[in-house]
Parts: C-alpha cells; sequence; structure tokens
C-alpha cells in the first residue's frame, strides 16, 4: 500500500473499501461511509483528545539525551497524571525509524529525567531496556501545563512534517486520554454527524485511551496493546441496549472502541456502563458480544491492529481484502483510507443469536420499537 | 430579578472554563462560579495576575495564554480538559479595544484591526473549535453544552470611534448564531450576550473620563450571566444536580 505521508484528516478523495457480512467487496470514497449505514445503526467513536506524549529531555544521572512516549497510565481521572508507564529512546527524534533509534542510557531505579519543565523519577523497569514506570514531580495542573507547552504528538518518520496538536485531535476530540491518535476518528466530521442523524443512524462515543503503536523494537512490541483505561458513558451504554433491541448494528469507529466495548460487554451483549481497563487481545479466537462492525484505517499483517480485524471475519476473507487494497492502491498509516467491515455471519465471531435472519427482520422491529417508544 | 432565586444557584459539579478571567466582568464571574461550587478554569495573559488569582481561590485552575495567538489555543485546550476532565460551558470573554485611545476607522492602523480580530472573534472560534468534542460529550450526557461569547451594544450600534471593536464583536455575535443553529441537533447552546457598560478597566480604557456611578457593577452583570447560562442549560442543570447528590 501507499504510505499516507502528509497529517490531513479528510482528504476528500480519501476511500473506502467495504467488506459487507456476507465477504462482498466493494470500494467507496470515505466521505460516503453514512450511505453504508441503515436506519437504527448506532456509530460509537472514541472522543479522546490526543496527548503530546512525546516528551524530549535528558536523563541526569548520565546528561544524555532521551525521548519519552508517555505510553500508559492507570486511570482516566483527572488528577490521575503523576504515574506513567513509558517507552525511552535514546537521542534523536521521529525522524529516525523507530527501529534504527538508539537505545536510551541504561535506566535504573531511582534515575532523574528532565523534561524540558517536568521533572520525573524512575520509578521501576517494566522487563524490557525501553520500558519504564515513572512519577512525575509536582501538581496535577504543573503536570497538565509542562504536557501542554513542551509534550509533542507522538509521531513516526513516514510523516515528514512536525505534528500539532490540531493535527492530531479528531473533530469529536474531548477529555484528553489518547497517546496516539484514534484515528479513525479523522473520517468524523461535523456534516457526517448531521447526515448519519438525517439518516437515523445514532451517534454516539466512548473515551478510550489508545495507546501508542509502535516501540521499534519486536520484543516490546509484542506486548501491544498495553491495558487500556477507558469510561463508557450511562448515555452510550442505554444507546447500544436500544440499538440492539431495534437489531441495528453497533458500529465501532476504530480498533480503541471495540477494545473498550468488547472489554465493557456482558455474556448477553449488554455493555456496563463506568470507568474499567481494556486488558485482553481481540484477534480471531475472540467471539464478539457487541460489535458488528468496524471502521478502521488499513492495517499491515502483523499488527494488533491487523490481528483485531481477525475477529469480523475469516483470514482468507481478511487476506482478500487486504490484496484488493494493494490491487488499488489504497493509502496506509493513520492518514491514510480506510476500511469498513462488518462482521461475518459465517465466522465463529457471530453472536448466538442468528444474524443471517437479522436483516429480514429489521424494519419491522424498528416500526415495533418506535411505537414502543410513542406508546 | 429575583434575589432569592439567585441564591439559590448551585453549580457544584458543572466544568466551566472562561478566557479573561483576571479583570473586570470574567474576574467578577470566576469569583461568583468558584462562590456557587462549579469546577472553574480561567485563561488570562499575565503570568502573575494568574498565579495570584489561583493562590487566592484555592481550587480554581488558572491558565497562562492569550486567545489571540493560534500558538497557545491547544495548550490552553488540553489545559482547561485535563483540569476539568471535560467541559460544560465555555465562556469567551477575553476582549481587545483595538487601538487606545479609541480611534475614527480611518484613523486605525490595519495591525489594530487585526488585533481586535484576533482577539474577539479568532481567538473564541479557534477555542471553541477546540473544545467543541468536549461540549458535544457534556451536552450528550446532559451535563451541560454551552458556549457564552461576550458582546457589545457597539456590535449592533455603530458608534463612531469603536470601529474595530464594534466589527469584531459583531462579526462575534453572527458567529454565534450560526453556530447556534448548526449545533442545535448536538444539543449545544451557542449565544453572544451583551453584558451592559460597566465599570471595568476595559471601560475605563476606551472612556477615561467616564461618570462610574452611572456604570454596572460587574458582579452585578456576572450575577445576571449566571442565570442566564443556568437558564439556557434548563432541564440540564436539574439532571446534573440529581446526579451529584
Amino acid at each position: 500500500m501507499i504510505v499516507a505521508r502528509e497529517p490531513i484528516q479528510r482528504p476528500p478523495d480519501a476511500r473506502l473499501l467495504a467488506i459487507d457480512a456476507k465477504g462482498v467487496i466493494t470500494h467507496w470514497l470515505r466521505r460516503d461511509l453514512a450511505a453504508l449505514l441503515r436506519r437504527g445503526d448506532l456509530v460509537v467513536a472514541n472522543d479522546a483528545a490526543t496527548l503530546p506524549a512525546s516528551l524530549a529531555g535528558l536523563h541526569a544521572e548520565s546528561g544524555k539525551p532521551i525521548e519519552v512516549r508517555l505510553a500508559q497510565r492507570a486511570s482516566l481521572e483527572r488528577d490521575d497524571v503523576h504515574e506513567f508507564s513509558a517507552v525511552v529512546f535514546g537521542e534523536g527524534d521521529y525522524r529516525t525509524p523507530t527501529e534504527l533509534r538508539p537505545a536510551p542510557p541504561a535506566l535504573a531505579i531511582g534515575d532523574r529525567l528532565q523534561l524540558g519543565p517536568l521533572r520525573a523519577t524512575v520509578r521501576r523497569l517494566l522487563g524490557h531496556p525501553r520500558f519504564i514506570a515513572m512519577r512525575f514531580e509536582g501538581s496535577a495542573h504543573a503536570i497538565w501545563r509542562g504536557i501542554a507547552h513542551h509534550g509533542r504528538p507522538i509521531q513516526y518518520a513516514h510523516m515528514r512534517p512536525a505534528l500539532a496538536l490540531w493535527d492530531v485531535w479528531t473533530p469529536v476530540a474531548g477529555a484528553p486520554a489518547a497517546f496516539e491518535p484514534p484515528s479513525a476518528g479523522f473520517a468524523l466530521d461535523w456534516h457526517l454527524l448531521a447526515d448519519l442523524r438525517r439518516r437515523g443512524v445514532a451517534f454516539t462515543t466512548i473515551t478510550h485511551a489508545a495507546g501508542i503503536s509502535s516501540t521499534g523494537d519486536s520484543a516490546l512490541d509484542a506486548r501491544l496493546p498495553l491495558d487500556e483505561p477507558y469510561v463508557i458513558p450511562r448515555v452510550t451504554a442505554d444507546a447500544i441496549a436500544k440499538a440492539r433491541r431495534r437489531k441495528g448494528r453497533i458500529v465501532a469507529i476504530g480498533t480503541t472502541v471495540v477494545r473498550a466495548l468488547e472489554a465493557a460487554a456482558t455474556a448477553d451483549g449488554r455493555v456496563r456502563a463506568g470507568a474499567g481497563v481494556a486488558t485482553l487481545r481481540i484477534d480471531s479466537h475472540t467471539r464478539l458480544r457487541v460489535v458488528d462492525a468496524i471502521l478502521s484505517g488499513t492495517h499491515e499483517p502483523g499488527t494488533s491492529h491487523y490481528a483485531l480485524l481477525g475477529a469480523f471475519l475469516s483470514p482468507e476473507w481478511l487476506e482478500r481484502g487486504n490484496r484488493e487494497l494493494e490491487a488499488h492502491g489504497y493509502r496506509t498509516h493513520e492518514f491514510g483510507d480506510s476500511v469498513l467491515i462488518e462482521r461475518s455471519v459465517r465466522w465463529p465471531g457471530s453472536t448466538s443469536f442468528d444474524r443471517a435472519c437479522r436483516e429480514p427482520t429489521h424494519d419491522r422491529a424498528l416500526r415495533e420499537e418506535e411505537q414502543y417508544e410513542r406508546g | 430579578m429575583n434575589g432569592d432565586r439567585q441564591h439559590d444557584i448551585d453549580l457544584a459539579g458543572l466544568r466551566i472554563a472562561i478566557t479573561g478571567g483576571t479583570s473586570g466582568l470574567g474576574l467578577a464571574l470566576v469569583r461568583e462560579w468558584n462562590a456557587r461550587g462549579a469546577s472553574v478554569a480561567f485563561v488570562a495573559r499575565t503570568p502573575e495576575r494568574v498565579e495570584q488569582l489561583a493562590r487566592e481561590l484555592r481550587g480554581v485552575t488558572g491558565i497562562v495564554g492569550d486567545v489571540a495567538n493560534k500558538l497557545d489555543i491547544h495548550p490552553i485546550a488540553l489545559q482547561i480538559l485535563g483540569a476539568l476532565g471535560g467541559l460544560d460551558v465555555l465562556v469567551n470573554n477575553a476582549s481587545s479595544l483595538g487601538p487606545v485611545p479609541l480611534a475614527l476607522l480611518a484613523d486605525t492602523e490595519c495591525e489594530a484591526i487585526e488585533d481586535a480580530l484576533a482577539t474577539n472573534l479568532l481567538g473564541p472560534f479557534r477555542l471553541t473549535k477546540a473544545l467543541l468534542g468536549a461540549l458535544r460529550a457534556s451536552a450528550a450526557e446532559h451535563r451541560g453544552g454551552a458556549v457564552l461569547n461576550i458582546s457589545s451594544d457597539a456590535a449592533i450600534t455603530p458608534y463612531p470611534g469603536w470601529g474595530a471593536y464594534g466589527a469584531s464583536k459583531a462579526a462575534l455575535h453572527h458567529l454565534s448564531a450560526i453556530w447556534n443553529a448548526e449545533l442545535e441537533d448536538e444539543g449545544i447552546i451557542v449565544s453572544s450576550l451583551d453584558p451592559g457598560d460597566m465599570d471595568t478597566p476595559l471601560h475605563a480604557l476606551a472612556v477615561p473620563d467616564a461618570d462610574r456611578s452611572t456604570l454596572r457593577h460587574p458582579e452585578v452583570s456576572a450575577r445576571e450571566l449566571t442565570q442566564a447560562i443556568v437558564g439556557a442549560l434548563g432541564e440540564r442543570m436539574r439532571v446534573r444536580q440529581a446526579d451529584v447528590r
């Protein structure tokens, strides 16, 4: 695939490859996304704003330059900003491909890190020379201020211009929780939200701490995605229950939404409202309980994102989709084109009730629901 | 206005941010909301004054930044959302008079009208845009979702000498009206309000020889604006308070 190298969230020619529940592949312009959705469907996006999580500075003990990439915190509580786990690189910046970045100086518990106006201490080593638990000094407000002024968005060598925060905040970005952008949400704009509403497609959000996508080290990459905290508002849990009663599809905008909703799912496909931590890995062995379809970027085989798509359809169909992306010159990476994959009717991820029967009964169920609500 | 009803306003749990929070109306609003239990973040340009007010009012978050500077907007937005965990109400209050002393338009430097537009129009536009996702989530959760832009009668009436200020406030007024219409279905309210001629540093700059006894106290306007916010949020205030308690 072609690498998207410019930070344009919604290029007018952005494309969308759709794979429906029967494995039929079609090609679209992404701005026509709403036309692929049905009345009664529910679109769920991750409204996390992205932190400028790359902090350049010095390892005080050695005096050597480092880049700290914040990767994880325990919760999304607004004052819970002292403790992070982080990936640390030696000198240089994003313009050097991650896999070629020098290792940081040897890090030990108690080492001090000077990151612009921020001061931090290494608290634990997390089983890899690049991966640490660290603690910032100062008040929560001082830490937010320091991150806001000193941090840069995490980025990779394929993206040439230095990213600004406005490049990586999706139009619906709210609470600052993500370490890298929940980039499937770049497809959303306010015009699309209005279009969905006109078509009777509902829209709602969760907040999920989308983590880093690559560390440049295969042993560390194998530990991705890390455990990620999320919050599901009560109104979102209610909207999911309502959409399911109406036999509408739950359409996740991005892998982080799948991760949060499936983490919060009960056995019967409801979703628990509130704060939680997504620890599960989703792949071809996962039986999805909530999500029916996913809008996602185009991902390379071997990544955790690609593995997650395997929960929606068979490896053969996924590979067929991938070949189609290659053949048609789709763009990849966070500012690239998109895929919309509906959970296959013949893949074990299908839930116990007969999904093949859903479509014909869809309109009747919708009518009944509306009568119920009016009544 | 009914004094008893004002006294009853309880803003506990309301997350509210304001620009231009260290003087005049903005300062009065920060004090008013803090006293009524809201979670407040304020923005202003002068670090010493921000620090002083944040020290005085414990629990209030002070953020240093200039809304006229494009590069300050996202650091401001990030700090507001970090400190408050989200946002229910944004008040764009920071204002620039344009040329001081006031000048006829034909005597106004191009740079002076650009500065007025940067503070009075582009700043509120950029900051609101950066915070719109948080306001959408607030509206969806029935907590809030309101933007209040501080306007002026100079936005409507063409007072000679007030060209840069009046034109920029007129643009802000119209921006508010259009945005309000566009965001109605999202449940987000955008309005612009004229707080009246107040005894503030901005007014003293504009009309140095004004008879201050004829001017309103900013505290009075602050109470009225708070009432207006509560009125605009209507049912949402009751839902939120039921949640808090």
